[in-house]
């Protein structure tokens, strides 16, 4: 006989009760789990809709100068002697300590070309990186460009130079097939002719150089600035620019949905930790006559609470796990409903675990009192329920 | 002149019950003493103080004044913890009514006083199992309690209270629910008890079980009237 077997037999028999002790603990810890799957959900959810949006992190050469350009309107009418990095450096970007978070690595080499007496500007990318970052980019027929005398048009320019998909046009004396058109986009590509990184490079002979470099990083929890901090590290010339603000205003939502989800959470726990107090006061009183019998026979203060709280502990590691579990179905039941496109995360087993802690650490703070009050029963005022 | 060391001693009790401006004078003064390996009844009516008396020497209800040694113990200059050490070992209890923990098998209600002390499981075991043979009980000691009649719940309860060997045993109506019959077996194991050298205290309204007992005191309004036989 053990001070357990006690608790494990007290648990047996009085299972209504106890079984609503345990639905206190369930209800606060599917709750929070619901919310917390929901929270998780929604952060993935615009984590891969932000790596829709294109690149978050842009590194240009570092110039004197300032911009005078806003909003795509160029009012210096000056060109600036343009600046280059070194293709070779580029690997060292994936060197940082925060690489795992770099999604597209997609580099640029810019320039001007003349065709048919208009100077256009070229763009040379690395088309899988490219059309994987810039994902509403839409083409008006053919097929993206896959070789290296291949390009494609922006809208604009299409136009203006008379060009459309199947045609031959000729850069500085070279033939390039035109294998389709974007559709407008509203960006600098409308205007640009788009050719292979290399080819590109060929033609403006700036073989090894690049003009910038898009990138596209994010993730949960990681911050953006530190990222742009350590690939500045790596490039000393290079300007690296954060463009926080959509990710800041995601960000934002989705803490205001965590601050909500907190205040929820707290609420329901509270309400389950009233419960499984008011539970245990019940389940002592009804126990005076017992824990009488106990001290009687030469249970010290320490057995009685002993018994107690071990009764809490073991209803608190049922309810933390049925709660753990009944707060994933509800959360994968709802997250359809509730987030557009969402995909249950998936069970995270540390938040099974810190769910059980929790639950138990409810349970025996919730019990503290009640145990403390049994074993504070005088026993001669026990014995005289007897 | 060589003084007399008696296993209880009694000196000056008195016990006041306090509910708001109401004052009860349980015990009013009691001065007795109890020898190792006696038998007593402590005898009287309802509200007589006899069950008080039973308690304040089980260490459970501290006295208003005086003094209750035990073994030359001074019982309430203890702590409280000191005092459920010295009921653990010096103790045992039969209720009234049994008082048996309903979810637990008579095994476990005879091993529940061992819960709290430091033998190995296997030794638990043979001694519980010792002692509910002892009492008769050897075929049921899997059972529950609501599985046994009245007088088979008494003999677990005294199993209960024998199980760490105790030198006192202190019973507080122990036949009151029992018939005629049931209620002289439960006595003559009582007294066989008394015979293996346990001191049994039984607080009893029920004269005939007087008979069974070596001395008895009679407790009336507060007081006691020691009665030797």
């Amino acid at each position: 006989m053990k001070l357990h077997n006690i608790s494990f037999g007290n648990i047996k028999r009085r299972k209504g009760k106890m079984l609503f002790l345990v639905l206190g603990l369930v209800i606060g810890i599917s709750t929070v789990v619901t919310l917390l799957s929901i929270t998780e959900t929604m952060t993935k959810n615009i984590e891969e809709r932000l790596n829709q949006f294109g690149a978050n992190i842009v590194m240009v050469p570092k110039s004197d100068n300032l911009s005078l350009n806003y909003g795509g309107i160029d009012v210096g009418g000056v060109n600036y002697r343009v600046r280059e990095f070194d293709q070779e450096k580029l690997s060292d970007i994936r060197t940082i300590k925060n690489n795992k978070n770099l999604s597209i690595i997609a580099p640029k080499i810019l320039g001007p070309v003349t065709i048919n007496d208009k100077i256009v500007l070229l763009m040379g990318v690395l088309f899988e990186q490219e059309l994987a970052l810039k994902t509403w980019w839409h083409k008006a027929g053919g097929t993206f460009p896959e070789k290296e005398d291949e390009v494609m048009l922006g809208s604009q320019a299409a136009t203006l130079l008379g060009f459309k998909a199947g045609d031959i046009i000729f850069l500085s004396g070279s033939p390039f097939k035109v294998t389709t058109i974007l559709k407008p986009t509203g960006a600098s590509e409308d205007d640009a002719i788009i050719a292979s990184l290399g080819a590109s490079q060929k033609l403006l002979g700036k073989q090894g150089k690049l003009s910038m470099v898009e990138i596209s990083a994010f993730c949960q929890g990681c911050p953006i600035t530190e990222i742009t901090l350590q690939i500045a590290e790596k490039f000393p010339d290079a300007k690296v620019t954060a463009m926080k603000q959509a990710v800041m205003s995601k960000m934002q939502s989705i803490d205001m949905f965590k601050s909500f989800s907190l205040g929820v959470s707290i609420i329901v726990i509270l309400i389950g930790s009233l419960l499984v107090l008011v539970t245990m006061m019940g389940s002592v009183n009804e126990r005076t006559r017992e824990i009488g019998i106990f001290r009687a026979i030469g249970f010290r203060r320490g057995h009685v609470m002993q018994i107690i709280l071990l009764e809490a502990m073991l209803l608190g590691i049922i309810g933390g796990i049925l709660g753990f579990c009944i707060g994933n179905l509800i959360a994968y039941s709802i997250i359809p409903f509730v987030i557009k496109d969402g995909v249950f995360a998936g069970i995270n087993a540390n938040l099974g675990i810190v769910s059980i802690l929790m639950a138990v650490a409810l349970s025996l703070l919730a019990s503290l009192y009640p145990a403390f009050k049994a074993s504070n029963m005088d026993p001669s005022e026990a014995l005289r329920a007897l | 002149m060589t003084q007399v060391n008696h296993l209880i001693e009694i000196h000056g009790l008195k016990k006041t019950y306090q509910s708001g401006d109401t004052r009860v004078d349980a015990i009013k003064q009691m001065d007795f003493f109890i020898d190792d390996q006696e038998f007593i009844t402590i005898m009287g009516q309802s509200g007589s103080g006899k069950s008080t008396l039973l308690s304040i020497m089980g260490a459970l209800n501290h006295p208003t004044k005086g003094k209750v040694l035990v073994d030359s113990l001074d019982l309430y200059s203890l702590s409280g913890e000191q005092r459920a050490d010295f009921r653990s070992e010096y103790i045992g209890f039969i209720f009234q009514s049994f008082q048996l923990i309903p979810y637990l098998t008579v095994l476990e209600n005879v091993k529940l006083p061992m819960a709290v002390t430091g033998q190995k499981k296997k030794v638990k075991n043979q001694m519980a199992l010792e002692v509910i043979d002892r009492v008769g009980l050897g075929a049921k000691a899997n059972r529950l309690p609501d599985q046994l009649s009245g007088g088979e719940q008494e003999r677990v309860a005294v199993a209960r209270a024998i199980v760490n060997k105790p030198p006192i045993i202190l019973a507080d109506e122990p036949t009151g629910n029992l018939d005629s019959k049931t209620a002289g077996d439960i006595m003559q194991l009582l007294q066989s008890l008394n015979n293996d050298g346990h001191t049994i205290i039984v607080v009893t309204h029920n004269s005939d079980m007087a008979s069974y007992a070596k001395r008895s005191i009679k407790v009336q309004d507060g007081e006691c009237f020691d009665s030797f036989k």
